[in-house]
């Protein structure tokens, strides 16, 4: 969410033309969106989940780029996108692939950094309670953005079009900036003159940095780090990351020991 | 890894992520406990995330080195101190990997 403040003092810029906009498009978006009204706090719910779309669409290039100097093809980069669809996994898969990691170590991996999807969904509970199809779509686009925008805001109806324009929104952004930065990948040539190793690096860290707030948090990635480092002489590509979970088992345990962290963050980027 | 094994592994990694979330979705809220789930799930996030920028910046062909990319990193860490958007922080960290790289160093 770190570039939100940027996108949203962009897109005020835009404003009218965003305002005119959210109050024509809602025409499809009316079965699952309450009516339309121009309440000030659904207008500014529906602009803070516009922000968001831009903000993760414009990194959903950087991993485009990265999916393909990983080893995917754009096709599998973009079904990555299309139908898994939660960054933090999908930049885990493809981190865990092009480090040379086995398809265990790849889905574990992925697997761990999307069970938060899954607590999101038990979560918002009331919010999605659709039936067929759509409570399917609903279950697809609840992810971090989607829950962020969703519980930031105060009346159900304000908060179920926060859900739906956050999760439809970083849809649309995500994978249309994805099969971007994947035909900008493929052009570029060697990743590493490019330093797109390092911004792998860099990207993992700007998923990991909002998460650091608390104490024992930091605890745990600095565990976490130790245990990485220490098993890379000495595991197959993929296991260290893997082994690293350990710390949140380890510092969880202690955690629930002595009582809960008063700032335990549960909000994400 | 072939081509076919891979297309098999993101069928999987996929199967996983949809099936937790529609779990989420259709399972009742009573069978957890998630105040006490929730805490655990969000430490996970921090190891594996912590885990995967170690590895990303440390290791190479199985040993760990210092070079451009821990550079990178230092630069990416001030960038994201900065509240940089996550763009800016991914371009400033390629920029000085490749910058070094360019200059023989790292």
């Amino acid at each position: 969410m770190e570039g939100v403040d940027f996108c949203a003092s962009m897109l005020s810029a835009l404003r009218p033309e965003v305002q005119e906009w959210t109050a024509k498009a809602p025409d499809w978006l009316l079965p699952y969106t309450c009516p339309v009204t121009s309440s000030p706090a659904r207008s500014a719910a529906i602009r803070q989940a516009l922000s968001v779309s831009v903000a993760t669409g414009l990194y959903g290039i950087s991993f485009g780029a990265l999916s393909v100097t990983a080893g995917l093809s754009v096709l599998q980069t973009q079904v990555l996108s299309l139908l898994m669809f939660t960054g933090g996994s999908q930049f885990a898969f493809i981190g865990v692939i092009g480090a040379g990691g086995g398809a265990a170590s790849a889905i574990a991996t992925s697997g761990l950094l999307g069970v938060r999807n899954g607590l999101y969904g038990i979560q918002l509970g009331p919010l999605l309670a659709y039936r067929g199809w759509k409570k399917v779509v609903a279950a697809h686009v609840t992810i971090d953005e989607s829950t962020a925008v969703a519980t930031a805001q105060k009346d159900h109806d304000v908060q179920r079009a926060g859900f739906w324009w956050a999760g439809l929104g970083v849809f649309v952004c995500w994978n249309a900036l994805t099969f971007v930065g994947a035909l900008a990948g493929n052009a570029l040539g060697d990743p590493k003159a490019w330093g797109l190793d390092a911004a792998a690096a860099a990207a993992f860290l700007g998923l990991l940095w909002p998460r650091l707030a608390s104490r024992s948090a930091q605890a745990c990635a600095a565990f976490a780090l130790v245990i990485a480092c220490a098993l890379v002489p000495f595991t197959p590509a993929g296991v260290p990351i893997l082994c690293a979970a350990v710390a949140a088992i380890v510092v969880g345990m202690w955690e629930s020991r002595r009582g809960p962290d008063a700032n335990t963050p549960v909000e994400a980027t | 890894m072939s081509d076919t094994v891979l297309w098999l592994t993101i069928a999987g990694a996929v199967a996983v992520i949809l099936g937790t979330k529609l779990l989420g979705a259709y399972l009742p809220e009573r069978w957890f406990t998630s105040d006490r789930i929730a805490p655990i799930v969000s430490l996970v996030t921090v190891a594996l995330l912590t885990g995967l920028v170690a590895v990303q910046t440390f290791e190479a062909g199985g040993r760990l080195v210092i070079d451009a990319r821990a550079a990178a990193l230092a630069v990416a860490a001030i960038a994201l101190w900065r509240k940089a958007p996550f763009l800016l922080v991914v371009i400033l960290a390629a920029a000085t990997a490749a910058g070094l790289r360019y200059f023989g160093l790292g």
